[in-house]
């Protein structure tokens, strides 16, 4: 998706399975945001024809935060399911558990 | 993001898990969900644009927050303990409201025809269609989720705004999702309407840990409960760990095999309640939580590891960290401001500023940030390594001959007199110095107080200028339930 609907609190839907994410942290840059190699589309957006992507690969995981170092962008895994997340053909990756104690 | 999308997350990694009530009987994160789905749906078709809860906390609380936030309309519980004048006139504020709230409550306040009680709030979404209609609006995670009314120890009461997005920050920044392990539970004691009640609904859902209400606070019952329901993790504000402790008096330990976590907060906790606290709970990890209704709860936090490292210190720079409340959360920037807006070097007091996500800063009608920054109004230090001292409200602070003097400081140096149960330090007018020192005093059980050597005392530990000139005993001094001393009212009486 183009970086103008990549804002905070935008929700996506993958193509090629169930996966969801929300985007906690916008991105710097413009960029296509993909699952499965296919590009996200909006959770409201009417189905596509089911598009050749794949879902080989790291699935993604519900609740895990995924981040692009580059530009900045981080996303919340909503729902979970195969295939794995791009940006602009660059993988993302699992931002690390920080374990903070609970307080309340 | 929204709220709900937060219970529907916890949903699709344990449906089944239980996450308030008992092992036997309580609400698994399906039950929740459905629940808050029906409540959304009876709160729209009552053209209810508001949630007011007036009630102890207990199960209805949850679900009537998770109910308001798919629904789009603020929660806003109300303190019960209220005076029913002022109780009226916050629900009229916040009406057309649907309103929940204790029989008790009913019986002395004025409420809407169709107020029901907690009971009969979580009967009505029991069963039926979960559906929440296909007429509601969509949540913006730039909707209001909650209006909490601060304390009011030094001003009226006024409602704070947070947003879905300010909570759910919070949420993601403190909180790794489904990290608790089924056996985890949470006691919670603190009220609805404290800001912490509200985080910790969230919180413990979204890390899937069961949550347990005790309504009424009671040293017996909370200990009672750690041990019969296995509690793992448990938040309770100064007043009570005092009491706990005085409860546990003459005991080696407490007794409470399960408890891993005991995170205090809400008002300053006298050093010698947390040093025997250390003492009574030896494999229970002590957590130190500040913040605000205003930053959606905690922003700085002194670790289980922080209080054994600081405990066993013979360095007093590292013990005096006891009395700090740690370092800044992930996501929080805090700075130390002069009075006219400098930032402060380490070690120099001034007024606290934070920035982040999670901080709103903002009120019904009128927001209060600038550049993002919002003024705390606590008067702070931080030292070398962050840590965060926190000397009391701005508004308290004692100018005593042109001298600021935090109270705080003279009330921990009183607070270890042996004879002192508990004491309060406030400016009164004078003439002379523009404020004289007052220090209105508590006797331990079975203590005379001789006044000459409490000031003798303070005088040793305290530069002159600091010892209290006017000493004055009482039997207790006047709090908020939560804990939070009442100044404003100590220093009326004085006057008076």
């Amino acid at each position: 998706m183009a970086d103008a609907e990549l804002k905070a609190g935008t929700r996506l839907r993958s193509q090629v399975s169930e996966v969801e994410v929300v985007v906690v942290r916008p991105s710097s840059a413009p960029l296509v945001l993909a699952c499965g190699g296919e590009p996200m589309v909006s959770l409201e957006g009417a189905p596509a024809s089911v598009p050749a992507g794949s879902t080989d690969g790291e699935p993604t995981l519900l609740g895990k935060r995924y981040v692009d170092e580059e530009t900045g962008l981080e996303l919340l895994c909503t729902k979970g399911g195969a295939g794995s997340l791009d940006v602009d053909g660059r993988a993302l990756t699992v931002k690390g558990a920080k374990p903070l104690p609970s307080s309340d | 993001m929204e709220l709900g999308l937060l219970l529907e997350m916890a949903v699709s990694a344990d449906t089944d898990r239980v996450l308030v009530g008992r092992h036997e009987d309580g609400l698994t994160a399906a039950d929740l969900y459905r629940r808050a789905r029906r409540g959304s749906r009876l709160i729209s078709q009552a053209g209810a644009t508001h949630v007011v809860f007036i009630a102890a906390n207990g199960p209805a609380f949850p679900v009537a927050l998770f109910a308001a936030a798919i629904a789009g309309v603020p929660m806003v519980p109300l303190n019960y303990r209220l005076p029913p004048e002022q109780l009226a006139r916050l629900v009229e504020q916040n009406a057309p409201a649907m309103v929940i709230a204790d029989e008790l409550v009913s019986a002395a306040v004025r409420l809407p025809a169709a107020t029901v009680t907690p009971h009969a709030w979580l009967a009505s979404v029991a069963d039926g269609n979960d559906d929440p209609g296909a007429g509601m609006g969509t949540v913006d995670a730039d909707d209001v989720a909650l209006l909490l009314y601060t304390s009011g120890t030094t001003a009226e009461p006024k409602a704070a705004v947070l947003r879905h997005r300010n909570l759910s920050a919070y949420v993601l920044s403190t909180v790794e999702f489904a990290s608790a392990g089924n056996a985890e539970a949470t006691l919670v004691s603190v009220p609805p309407y404290h800001i912490a009640g509200v985080a910790n609904a969230v919180t413990n859902v979204y890390a899937g840990r069961r949550i347990v209400y005790l309504e009424a606070f009671t040293p017996q019952d909370w200990l009672r409960t750690v041990r019969d329901e296995s509690i793992t993790h448990a938040l309770v504000v100064p007043t009570m760990l005092a009491r706990i402790v005085e409860h546990l008096e003459g005991a080696d330990r407490a007794d409470t095999p399960s408890l891993r976590s005991l995170a205090y907060g809400g008002a300053p906790m006298p050093r010698r309640v947390i040093e025997r606290a250390l003492e009574l709970f030896p494999d229970t990890g002590f957590v130190n939580a500040y913040g605000l209704t205003e930053t959606s709860s905690t922003i700085a936090l002194l670790s289980p590891e922080d209080h054994r490292a600081v405990a066993a210190s013979q360095d007093e720079t590292v013990r005096s960290r006891l009395s700090s409340v740690g370092r800044a959360i992930p996501g929080i920037e805090l700075q130390i401001r002069s009075d006219d807006g400098e930032p402060c070097q380490p070690g120099t007091a001034g007024q606290l500023w934070v920035r982040g996500e999670q901080v709103a800063g903002e009120y019904r009608g009128q927001t209060d940030t600038t550049d993002s920054w919002f003024c705390t109004r606590d008067q702070a230090r931080l030292d070398a390594d962050g840590f965060l001292f926190i000397d009391g409200r701005v508004d308290d602070t004692i100018i005593r001959g042109g001298e600021n003097i935090a109270p705080a400081e003279i009330e921990e140096v009183l607070l270890q007199h042996p004879q002192v149960a508990d004491v309060v330090v406030v400016g009164l007018p004078d003439e002379e110095w523009g404020q004289k020192i007052a220090a209105v005093i508590v006797a331990r059980p079975g203590c005379q107080l001789a006044m000459d050597d409490v000031q003798a005392w303070a005088r040793d530990k305290l530069r002159s200028s600091k010892t209290p000139q006017v000493l004055l005993q009482v039997d207790e001094l006047p709090r908020t339930d939560t804990g939070k001393l009442l100044r404003r009212q100590i220093v009326a009486e004085l006057v008076n």
